[in-house]
């Protein structure tokens, strides 16, 4: 492999660190109308007045918007394919606000000064209503968050909002119940039964949601976005503002971060009612404390688990027992939910029974949604904790308990093909799985045989070392879809045109790659465009750790074809027939060595001079299933009696993403996702007053890791090939966050010998816990 | 209010505010490297360089600006081509958006360095770069960058 397997720099990173003006907000017309979102200062309330007539009448307001001017039509705001497991629950505008941040009203002015000043001028009476804070109590609650009869779900996801319910699951295998009784009555055996409990975690994607809208000179709508996800903006947008599709367009610039955050539509909505409705450009930027208080967190979680194995460490059930908390939409509720079964329960797939119950409940806290891991972080560290309770009842090494019980090549669990997202999945046979190696690999870095259970004192502190395992996927099977166009030009390069959407992870990069491996042509003679429902091919968009596997195959696909393409038409000039010639990226040439032309030529001549014709051609993929990639964490903590301080020392992740196609891009984000995830498993923490206010809505009192927080981290990639993938590629976005913390949780159980059951591990936290 | 200052080695007469942050006016004025990410003077995107010395754009008032040099990232690219390769051969920006800030920050860290105020070492480069948040890389490709730039061992 020539232009695969190789470390190329991103093809925008010189234009990103020189601060060329490339992001939405850089290039908004300046004379775009600024908009401002009059947020609810209510948990939970219905609007029994409002008057905007004071702010209408200000100089330089040129719009203010409530739900009486806004069609009334549910949809959601997920930015999933068509039709969406996610529920219709979300309003534009609303007569009830169900969170603190909620949009109440929209002002469009000329400046951001009259804009806010306009907020002030509107005047909201409120009826305050009783808020559900506790998700542990939002079932059935007399305080209904959804007591709207017009919202609906496009299937069954279990939807009963009348008992705050968005979404529930159920499924079986084997008769779990029945091997758990026979556990827990046979000496030989051993059951573990626990709770566990995970936070909401924010973003904090540096760019804040960012757009503008305008009209092009056809009248057209056209939408300048930092989105993940520009077919679903175009789809949604259409929908709830009964634009015909033709009659938008969607470009995704470069965007300043997602992680998920940007799956979903914020201002897009909102910017295209102003511009539809002045016919002139406007801008919605989010404030920091907008982001924080009316986008996303990650769902919050509690996880009953139950593990059932024999005396010698062999699985015999796994059940799961989930309340989810959606916040106040249920954007992402269903899916979330199912992914933390999904993608963690088929890694022991050697069981004879298992179960995943779930049900995820509104409250009045900020929608959670798509965030990096999705459902499986959440999914990792309740079953990975209770596999080292397990390991520690069964006086076995935690090490050995995994190797016993996982997923290897060749193998498969019927989770597969009965927990999808949203609905059934596929079926599938593991064609590559280094997850043995990956365990193997990484205990012999931090040491395991000599560390576990030692407990090294240095004043009061005391090291341990833990360790977590994961799986993710590639793309959702059979449902998302990516598609790539390529071109040839007239000196020997080629456009590549996807719609798949680069959010900064170097995806414009990678494709090129790929379409470079296979044309035997050099990264730099691919240019790419992407993200751009007028000039690029559809796209699911940036989520479900799709984009190297799902785009990256359609880009193959294409690629191929136009290898072929210029083949044949090399043949053709030659007099030849294909099968007569070879192309070697640069010449196309007779195999006696009798004859050639250039791709230059060959060009040249079919654009300019000989049976002219563009040479052109497109390639399509849908996942036929979805391979993942695999993880294996060990790391070495201190923790410091007397505060109850963790400090992560050493850091080690060994992965199986199958071939990286740009090894340094793999890199940074498996380092990222693990300092993500060290953030959560340690800090990071969504926090609400009493009354449902957020708390943490700044980068102050929302803390995200610093460099100085950062331990020695050790990543590592072994060598796999997938072969559905891309030249053996799978996925990297997602798995690098999974595994940090249960693998930090079963480190400082390893130091202290106390169990953390609910993230954040917080100084307070091990403290208390410690004194317990 | 009128304020007299000069940018990236130019004099600029420019209208202001007295109530405007530095960053509002700078990208008003076109200087669009300059990032707003926060709202506490917590992130470093909109870092620049007064007088030499870095600023958080985003916390300081234009009105105090009259008379003083600023530098922003466009400024200080072309000389900085040497750490932009290195950053970009590590893959270590992803999104970008924390890019200009930091390359802003490690130029005034050089001069420091030059200057024998701040130490060569891997701990004091870290401490001088603290306020500069990026969510997506782990800090850890940014670094290997810096230090090579740098020459720390
Ligand atoms: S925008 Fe100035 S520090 Fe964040
Ligand atoms: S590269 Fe995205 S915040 Fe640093």
């Amino acid at each position: 492999m020539r232009e695969v397997k190789k470390s190329v720099p991103k093809k925008d990173s010189y234009g990103l660190i020189r601060g060329k003006p490339v992001y939405t907000d850089d290039i908004a017309p300046r004379d775009s109308l600024i908009v401002k979102v009059l947020r609810s200062p209510h948990a939970f309330a219905r609007i029994k007045s409002i008057d905007t007539s004071e702010a209408l009448t200000m100089s330089g307001v040129e719009l203010v918007l409530t739900y009486k001017d806004v069609p009334r039509k549910p949809i959601t705001r997920a930015g999933q394919g068509y039709p969406e497991p996610s529920p219709y629950d979300k309003f534009i505008l609303d007569e009830y606000v169900r969170y603190v941040g909620d949009e109440v009203a929209v002002v469009a002015a000329k400046d951001e000064r009259t804009a806010e000043e306009a907020l002030k001028k509107i005047k909201v009476e409120y009826d305050v209503l009783e808020p559900v804070l506790d998700f542990e109590k939002a079932e059935g609650n007399p305080s209904v968050i959804h007591p709207e009869d017009d919202i609906f779900p496009q299937f069954d996801i279990g939807f009963d909002p009348k008992r705050n319910i968005a979404a529930s699951y159920e499924m079986e295998i084997g008769d779990v119940d029945e091997i758990i009784k026979e556990c827990e009555e046979d000496p030989d055996c051993v059951v573990v039964k626990d709770r566990f409990y995970t936070q909401a975690q924010a973003h904090v994607m540096l760019e804040p949601h960012a757009s503008f809208a305008y009209i092009d000179m056809s009248g057209r709508l056209v939408i300048v976005t930092s989105t993940q996800t520009p077919f679903h903006v175009r789809r949604q947008v259409s929908m709830v503002l009964g634009i015909p599709i033709k009659d938008i367009r969607v470009i995704k610039p470069r965007i300043g971060g997602g992680f998920g955050g940007k799956q979903a539509l914020h201002g897009e909505l909102i910017v295209s009612l102003v511009t539809w409705k002045t016919k002139k450009p406007a801008k919605l930027v989010y404030t920091r404390r907008e982001v924080f208080e009316a986008t996303y967190t990650r769902h919050p979680s509690r996880f009953d688990v139950t593990l059932a194995a024999t005396k010698d460490g062999k699985l015999r059930a796994i059940a799961y027992d989930v309340l989810w908390d959606t916040g106040a939409y249920g954007e992402h509720a269903l899916t979330t939910l199912m992914v933390a079964g999904s993608k963690t329960l088929p890694m022991y797939n050697k069981v004879d029974g298992v179960r995943f119950r779930g049900k995820v409940v509104y409250t009045n806290h900020v929608p959670a949604g798509a965030y990096r891991g999705y459902g499986a972080i959440q999914g990792n560290f309740a079953l990975e904790s209770a596999m080292d309770i397990l390991a520690e009842k069964l006086g076995m090494d935690p090490v050995e308990l995994r190797l016993k019980n996982i997923i290897r090549e060749g193998e498969t669990s019927p989770i597969f093909k009965i927990m999808g997202e949203g609905r059934e999945g596929t079926d599938m046979i593991i064609k590559s799985c280094k997850l043995e190696q990956a365990i193997r690999r990484g205990a012999e870095i931090i040491n395991w045989e000599k560390k576990f259970r030692k407990r090294e004192k240095r004043g009061s502190k005391v090291k341990g070392v833990g360790m977590a395992i994961a799986m993710q996927g590639s793309g959702i099977a059979n449902i998302d879809m990516g598609s790539a166009i390529i071109k040839l030009n007239d000196d020997g390069s080629f456009n590549l045109l996807v719609g798949a959407t680069d959010l900064g992870t170097g995806s414009d990069t990678i494709l090129a790659q790929i379409a470079a491996e296979v044309l035997g042509v050099s990264t730099d003679d691919i240019i790419v465009y992407s993200s751009d429902t007028d000039l690029t091919p559809f796209d699911a968009g940036a989520y479900a750790s799709s984009t190297t596997y799902v785009s990256g195959n359609a880009v193959r696909i294409a690629a191929e074809k136009m290898k072929k393409l210029i083949i044949e038409e090399g043949a053709r000039k030659l007099g030849l027939g294909p099968e007569e010639v070879e192309f070697d990226g640069k010449v196309i040439r007779a195999k006696d060595g009798s004859k050639e032309v250039t791709l230059k030529e060959l060009a040249t001549v079919r654009y300019y001079t000989e049976d002219q014709k563009q040479l052109i051609a497109d390639g399509s993929f849908v996942g036929p299933e979805s391979p993942p990639p695999y993880a294996a964490t060990f790391v070495e903590v201190e923790v410091d009696t007397e505060t109850g301080k963790v400090d992560v020392l050493k850091y080690v992740s060994i992965l199986d993403i199958g071939t990286p196609i740009n090894p340094a891009l793999a890199r940074i984000q498996a380092e990222g996702g693990a300092v993500q995830g060290i953030g959560m498993a340690l800090y990071e923490d969504v926090k609400y007053s009493s009354s449902g206010k957020l708390l943490t809505n700044n980068l102050m009192y929302y803390k995200i890791p610093s460099r100085l927080d950062v331990p020695d981290i050790h990543v590592e990639f072994l060598e796999s090939y997938e072969p559905t993938g891309p030249f053996g590629a799978k996925s990297v976005a997602e798995i690098g966050i999974d595994t940090p913390p249960a693998a930090i949780a079963n480190a400082v159980y390893d130091a202290i010998g106390v169990r953390i059951k609910s993230l954040p591990l917080t100084p307070e936290k091990v403290f208390f816990a410690m004194k317990k | 209010m009128k304020i007299k200052v000069k940018v990236n080695g130019e004099w600029k007469e420019w209208e202001i505010d007295p109530s405007d942050y530095l960053l509002d006016v700078l990208r008003r004025e076109g200087y669009l490297s300059v990032k707003r990410a926060c709202d506490t003077g917590t992130c470093g995107a909109c870092t620049v360089l007064v007088d030499g010395f870095p600023a958080l754009s985003c916390s300081v008032l234009a009105a105090t600006m009259d008379g003083h040099e600023i530098t922003t990232a466009e400024g200080i690219a072309d000389e900085m081509e040497e750490y932009i390769k290195a950053l970009a051969s590590e893959g270590a920006e992803q999104c970008g958006f924390c890019s200009p800030g930091l390359m802003v920050m490690v130029y005034a860290l050089k001069k420091e360095i030059e200057n024998g105020k701040v130490e060569k070492n891997e701990e004091a480069v870290k401490r001088y770069l603290i306020g500069n948040l990026c969510r997506c890389s782990g800090y850890l490709g940014q670094q290997r960058a810096i230090f090579k730039f740098l020459g720390v061992k």
